[in-house]
């Protein structure tokens, strides 16, 4: 039996330097167009947010353009982040680590890799990422079908539209914060990205960052 | 009979340049704009519900002036008609039917609805596209729709429910007040088609002293709770009624009793915008410097071997 944060497809190859599988090459053009939709939901969302973001619509072919393009990238971005959520919840499962990682966070942030748990296939930060998205974009989704207006205007009232663009704002800047933090991790933790582009990352960066996960890979590559 | 009729001004019938323009506003929506030289003389339609009969040539004087032309539709039973506002009909009669509870009298209770031109419009501020809604110093919201982008947040920041969006171009609709016969010196088309002057324009000082005659003649008539609809929640309203009820207003097809922007859209457009974007500079800046103090977080060169080490000794045995 594999362990719950083992995916398919994760596998070590031996090697100078070793090197292992992470994500697969689906799991990757999943990843990039979810992250292709949220970067375009975030500038064309924010043209509207802020009228000194205004000029963002020029991005998009004016304000007309942006107004209507918006909730369809948004469907996208739905059903693409659906695909990684059925892919990666397992391995996001709260784990015993999980805590002590969260209680050592100065440690996390001052880069005293040594003074923590081994950790599994994410840790505690990167699960708190998922599962913020999940619950940010299901809350984006529903509020945003409800002030839809060239389709939904007549399923709801001007009331609930009113706490709908309250709540759609809020939950927009709160997953712009939490994307912040999972680009400025992957960029911070050096070899992160291959990870999402090669789809590989090295040994070392395994035995550093997710040694529980890198053990679990070789002995079940033992098997 | 004093002041119980306000005759309309003669119009110039000669024509002339507009007396108005872009250098008289006072808001602009998304726009921080400075105040402008002069000030207008603030300008009313008061609309005394009491001397209406639904003939609604106000409502054909509308279509008339803007060309639009609105389907022939059903009946629904009721000579509110057409039922709503639409982005083709900027104004509607509203009938009900109201037994006065005092006298039993079965009373017609007919309001035009349409934009109040509130002082303090809910829809510019909730509205995101630069100069899409404009106020005159003269008091009147006018929008704009070469700027709409038809997002709709104006009928989530009205208070009176009037905006209506088109599903032909996607842009916002509503009253004008008629803005550019205004400015031309003209009465609005339904202050000019309305045969029983129910429907009177002019400046809002001279509205309300003639709506102070209307309500002491109703009160002469019986009607005790007589009086003015300017509700001070929006800043007061450049559209004012006569009401014979004026201590329920909602019985005149849900008026509502005390208008505000809502307390969500301030909220909205208020701290929600500034938090929101000081969050994600806050996010972004936090960052930047700690990578600066930190430095990169780097894979060192014996972490590499502990992991050859591990992958080697998992292989051999």
């Amino acid at each position: 039996m594999t362990a719950y944060d083992v995916e398919r497809g994760d596998s070590v190859h031996p090697g100078h330097p070793v090197k292992v599988d992470r994500y697969t090459g689906g799991a990757r053009a999943n990843h990039w167009v979810t992250a292709i939709c949220l970067v375009l939901l975030a500038l064309s969302g924010l043209a509207l947010f802020h009228p000194s973001l205004f000029f963002l619509t020029g991005l998009f072919g004016g304000g007309q353009w942006t107004r209507t393009i918006h909730p369809w990238i948004g469907v996208v971005l739905f059903f693409s982040f659906a695909g990684l959520f059925f892919r990666f919840w397992r391995a996001n499962l709260w784990a015993a680590e999980d805590g002590t990682w969260m209680a050592r966070l100065a440690d996390v942030l001052g880069g005293h890799e040594e003074r923590l748990p081994e950790i599994g296939k994410y840790n505690a930060g990167q699960k708190v990422v998922f599962w913020s998205m999940s619950i940010l974009i299901l809350t984006l989704i529903v509020s945003g079908v409800l002030i839809w207006d060239q389709y939904f205007a007549a399923y709801s009232t001007v009331e609930t539209k009113r706490f709908a663009v309250l709540i759609h704002a809020m939950a927009a800047v709160a997953i712009i914060c939490v994307w912040i933090v999972h680009v400025y991790a992957a960029i911070w933790v050096r070899g992160t990205i291959g990870a999402m582009t090669r789809g590989q990352v090295s040994g070392g960066w395994a035995w550093r960052h997710h040694r529980k996960w890198l053990r679990e890979l070789v002995s079940g590559g033992r098997k | 009979m004093a002041n119980f009729e306000y005759v309309l001004p003669p119009t110039p019938t000669k024509p002339g340049p507009p007396t108005y323009g872009q250098e008289d506003l006072i808001k602009r929506s998304a726009s921080n704009i400075s105040a402008p030289a002069r000030q207008l003389t603030p300008v009313a339609k008061l609309i005394d519900v009491s001397k209406c009969i639904g003939c609604k040539a106000c409502e054909v004087a509308c279509l008339e002036w803007n060309d639009m032309r609105t389907p022939v539709g059903d009946n629904v039973g009721s000579y509110n008609f057409p039922p709503d506002l639409t982005p083709e009909m900027f104004t509607v009669m509203r009938f009900t039917e109201w037994v006065n509870p005092e006298s039993q009298n079965l009373e017609w209770l007919i309001r035009k609805d349409g934009c109040m031109h509130c002082a303090d419009p809910g829809c510019l501020k909730a509205c995101p596209a630069p100069g899409a809604i404009v106020q005159y110093s003269n008091g009147i919201v006018d929008f704009d729709h070469d700027k709409c982008i038809g997002c709709g947040y104006c009928v989530k920041g009205c208070p009176f429910n009037i905006p209506r969006i088109s599903q032909v171009d996607h842009k916002a609709y509503k009253c004008t007040l008629c803005s550019d016969r205004v400015a031309v010196g003209q009465g609005p088309a339904c202050a000019r088609a309305c045969p029983t002057h129910a429907i009177v324009f002019g400046s809002k000082d001279e509205m309300k002293k003639h709506a102070e005659g209307r309500i002491k003649d109703l009160k002469s008539r019986g009607f005790a709770n007589a009086g003015l609809y300017d509700p001070p929640g929006v800043g007061g309203t450049h559209v004012m009624y006569v009401l014979q009820h004026a201590d329920q207003p909602q019985i005149y097809a849900n008026l509502p009793k005390n208008p505000h922007i809502s307390q969500v859209v301030e909220l909205w457009k208020g701290v929600t915008k500034y938090a929101g974007l000081t969050a994600m500079a806050a996010f972004a800046a936090i960052g930047v410097i700690h990578h600066l103090v930190k430095g990169p977080n780097t894979v060192p060169p014996e972490d590499e071997r502990k992991a050859e080490e591990l992958v080697g000794k998992g292989n051999a045995s």
